[in-house]
């Protein structure tokens, strides 16, 4: 319970359990918040007898995290554009529609989320799907709208976003399902075929009347051709495919033993003479599609995921029409020449003018510019820039595809396309496999001629095929694969194709590049105090004047300053110079802070000689400059502040040079503050002042100058100016707080801030791959044995029945150490 | 044994429409959500009123 008196240990929040900031602390309220979102949710939940959610969260144990509301309209979810296209009406006049949300994670949330119809009118079920994070709401129309529905969500704790693409949704859904059904078809037929060889089997021991045996037979035949031709299907057409695009692939050995399989089962069938191998082929279909529907389903949820964060960028806009009203309309139906009104700390709709009001503009999504822009009336807005300090208007000029995002968006969809397919190790070793198979065949066929007759040298020629047939091969991939996908999902980092691993565990013999974007992956992508020189009470009294200015360096000083512990002095007569500095008044005494030209010159004082070596190392450093002054006791203070370094980028950058990574910087920023990051984190090959076009052409100069084309080129970067790179690159990996784009264009998405995912990136790529490699070495002498078995005469279909899916086990217990090395993070950093 | 004749089209026609049942559910969406149900029936206990739950022990469930 809140304690007011505990002056050691922190007060928790009442709702979300981590401390209470000390200037949120009310002494006589008998709850205590972190925000006013955890209040919010708070006081719902009570009111609405959903106080059970602690308990069932306390059960479930999962991180402490504050109450996210943002208190938002949702107006533009009642839009009739939005409404008719993605609501779905019922007869019985009740609608249907999808929202993703954000922040549900475990299953105390989703015990909320389901109780929706408790806290807003109107509601009539809930379905929330942790997997997607999504919920399904019936809602009756004529009773709520959507934009309360969504407001309900948001004031639970779950900003709600609606889920587009719900065409694209359905065609996967169909798919996942269709695969589904192909599993349980080839396992229940598989079943049935045991059984029937088991009485095969025991008649061939045992003895049984000719007739049984060809009844049986027959019957394993009919079943087993079903199994072929319906399950069994995808991989005859994947091997058509890979042989018609003449490439290697595992599907081709696969195809190849099936079609034998089945073509000489059916022949021994009619012929009521020799072995049929329905049951191994069918047991080998439904295992290998077993494996590749666990690998589908965990692609899938790493895809699902990103998803979600797609959806959080702005899908609305405030009109201001011309009588001055605002207006929230789907981002679909803006058009140019409109006026736009953004809010502070939203992003920009469009490209366009400011017409009205001026501000400090955050381009690092952007271009990788680490300072903010200060803009007045008739400067430029770039969509997708983030408008920091105060509200402007903007008259939008482009939107969609023709603003500076969505031109570059193109290009990361046409560097997409153009990237070369992976050969993955499984379909190189296919490529021989098939070759030497064949090989072996011919051999036995004419060493059994020659010492026996035609019909034998088939026979066993046949049965090589079958019992080299690659399953464990074809199943060691996928298995591993998605071990190690469900691993790294645990570790923080989403993967979207499993090929990524591979390319990742490339080096060590040669060396791969890793190409680094600075701003907001090498550094934490926002403005803070690096260093104080000074008094700290001035410090302190400055940081309670910057605390009633929105600037991006005033809230990075006052944020570095608020100690809880401790109590703030009293700021008054505060007077801003817009980008230049301001002043207030403090215990008496004036304060000025600002730039030293600013602080200089208003208060006509030098800086102190003690302070100036310092503040050439401020500049040397690529560091802000901040002056602080206090009349009359003409005391001052010095603070640098920029774009700080990442705790642990100097350490992860070690641990990837030490696995043979070339690590080289390519950033939009001013070349000086790439040089001295790179001298902080020791990266000798450093780029600035690089367009988001340049950084694109690198990785693709990187390629085409490479001798060895399985060396990677890894390109790791955040903003919408890395996205073409990211999508030309071997590997793309976007980092935490990354833009749409750079998701969207990426193959590996890190949910946790840093570099320090990428070397565990690294590690498990090549404990996956060293998994791999021994199911493959395993895999390749159980085939070595069944093949010189057959060689020798001595396969029989019992034999091979045996053989065949001990090997497929035996692999699938060595996957389950795909990545096993790698620990799972359960503390992601609290926002 | 003629028997035999008739239980394995009797055993394959159960397999059969095993396997119907489970296409019919998987295309009415019974299966694509294999994570979110598991969760649901744990804390299923929901329409318990506030009152009942002076037994927890959580601090945080305290009314104010």
């Amino acid at each position: 319970m809140p304690s007011t008196t505990a002056d050691t240990a922190p007060t928790p929040c009442d709702h979300c359990g981590l401390p209470v900031p000390n200037g949120l602390i009310e002494p006589d309220a008998p709850h205590q918040f972190c925000c006013n979102g955890c209040k919010t949710v708070y006081t719902i939940l009570h009111g609405s007898g959903l106080e059970n959610y602690y308990k069932i969260k306390s059960a479930v144990n999962t991180n402490a995290e504050p109450a996210a509301t943002t208190g938002g309209s949702y107006e533009e979810l009642d839009d009739p554009a939005f409404t008719t296209t993605w609501v779905t009406q019922s007869d019985d006049g009740t609608a249907e529609v999808e929202l993703l949300l954000e922040g549900m994670h475990c299953a105390a949330c989703v015990w909320l989320i389901e109780r929706l119809p408790r806290v807003a009118n109107g509601v009539i079920d809930a379905r929330a799907n942790i997997r997607r994070r999504t919920v399904c709401v019936r809602y009756q129309p004529e009773h709520t709208k959507l934009s309360q529905v969504a407001q309900s969500l948001d004031k639970l704790g779950y900003a709600a976003h609606p889920a587009r693409g719900k065409e694209a949704r359905e065609i996967r859904l169909r798919e996942d399902r269709k695969f589904l059904i192909r599993v349980a078809v080839a396992g229940a037929l598989a079943g049935n075929i045991m059984l029937l060889a088991i009485a095969l089997y025991g008649g061939s021991f045992s003895g049984i009347t000719e007739t049984w045996r060809t009844t049986f037979r027959w019957y394993s035949m009919a079943l087993g051709i079903i199994v072929l031709v319906w399950p069994g299907r995808i991989f005859f057409t994947g091997a058509l495919a890979a042989l018609r695009t003449r490439t290697a692939h595992l599907d081709i050995p696969i195809a190849l033993a099936l079609l034998t399989a089945g073509v000489w089962g059916t022949l021994n069938t009619i012929r009521g003479v020799g072995e049929i191998y329905f049951d191994s082929v069918s047991v080998l279909v439904f295992l290998l599609l077993v494996g590749r529907w666990i690998q589908h389903r965990q692609q899938r949820a790493a895809s699902d995921s990103v998803e979600l964060m797609l959806t959080l960028t702005p899908s609305s806009a405030t009109v201001i029409d011309d009588e001055g009203k605002a207006k929230r309309i789907p981002i679909e139906t803006l058009q140019a020449g409109m006026s736009v009104r953004v809010a502070a700390g939203e992003s920009f709709p469009a490209d366009g003018i400011i017409t009205d009001g001026s501000t400090t503009i955050d381009n690092a999504l952007l271009t990788g510019e680490s300072e903010p822009i200060k803009s007045i009336p008739s400067d430029q807005a770039l969509a997708g820039a983030t408008n920091l300090s105060s509200p402007v208007t903007v008259r939008v000029q482009a939107v969609g595809e023709h603003t500076r995002v969505g031109k570059l968006m193109q290009l990361v969809a046409s560097a997409s396309e153009h990237k070369s397919p992976v050969v993955r190790m499984a379909d190189r070793i296919a490529g021989y496999f098939v070759i030497i198979v064949i090989l072996l065949a011919i051999a036995t066929f004419a060493i059994w001629t020659i010492k026996d007759s035609v019909s034998v040298g088939i026979e066993h020629a046949t049965a090589l095929l079958i019992v080299t047939c690659p399953c464990a091969l074809g199943l060691a991939t996928p298995m591993a694969m998605s071990v190690a996908l469900g691993r790294s999902a645990r570790a923080g980092m989403l993967i979207k194709s499993a090929a990524v691993l591979e390319q990742m565990a490339r080096t060590g013999r040669s060396t791969g590049t890793m190409i680094l974007d600075k701003t907001g992956t090498l550094t934490q992508g926002a403005t803070a105090v690096v260093d104080t020189f000074g008094d700290p009470d001035l410090l302190k009294a400055a940081a309670a004047i910057e605390q009633s200015s929105n600037h991006p360096i005033a809230k990075a000083i006052s944020n570095h300053f608020t100690d809880p512990q401790t109590d703030h002095p009293e700021a008054t007569n505060i007077t801003q110079t817009t980008a230049q500095g301001i002043t207030g008044t403090v215990n008496d005494e004036t304060i000025t802070i600002g730039s030293v030209s600013f602080v200089t010159k208003n208060t006509s004082t030098q800086v102190p000689d003690d302070l100036q070596p310092k503040l050439v190392r401020l500049l040397d450093r690529a560091l802000t400059p901040i002056l602080v002054h206090a009349s009359p006791s003409n005391r001052v203070a010095l603070i640098g502040v920029g774009d700080q370094l990442r705790d642990d980028a100097s350490e992860s950058i070690n641990a990837l040079q030490s696995r043979a990574w070339n690590l080289e910087i390519c950033s939009g920023d001013h070349p000086r503050i790439v040089e001295s990051i790179a001298k902080q984190v020791s990266i000798p090959t450093h780029v600035g002042g690089v367009t988001p076009e340049a950084k694109s052409q690198r990785v693709a100069d990187l390629k085409a100058a490479r001798t060895n084309p399985s060396t990677p080129i890894v390109m790791v970067g955040d903003g919408v100016n890395d996205a073409a790179a990211l999508a030309s690159a071997d590997v793309g990996i976007a980092v935490h707080g990354g833009a749409e784009a750079s998701l969207e264009a990426a193959d590996v998405y890190l949910v946790e801030p840093g570099v320090a995912p990428i070397v565990k990136l690294v590690d498990l790529s090549r404990s996956t791959m060293s998994t791999i490699r021994v199911c493959l070495i395993f895999s390749l002498c159980y085939n070595t044995l069944a093949a010189s078995l057959a060689m020798m005469g001595l396969i029989n279909a019992l034999i091979a029945a045996i053989l065949m899916p001990i090997s497929s086990l035996t692999v699938v217990a060595i996957c389950t150490r795909a990545g096993n090395r790698i620990k799972p993070t359960r503390t992601p950093e609290p926002r | 044994m003629s028997v035999i004749y008739l239980m394995i089209p009797a055993a394959l026609l159960l397999a059969a429409l095993g396997v119907g049942a489970f296409i019919i559910a998987a295309k009415k969406g019974q299966f694509d959500d294999l994570d979110t149900p598991a969760l649901r029936a744990v804390f299923d206990d929901d329409e318990t009123p506030p009152e009942r739950q002076s037994e927890t022990s959580n601090p945080t469930n305290k009314d104010a």
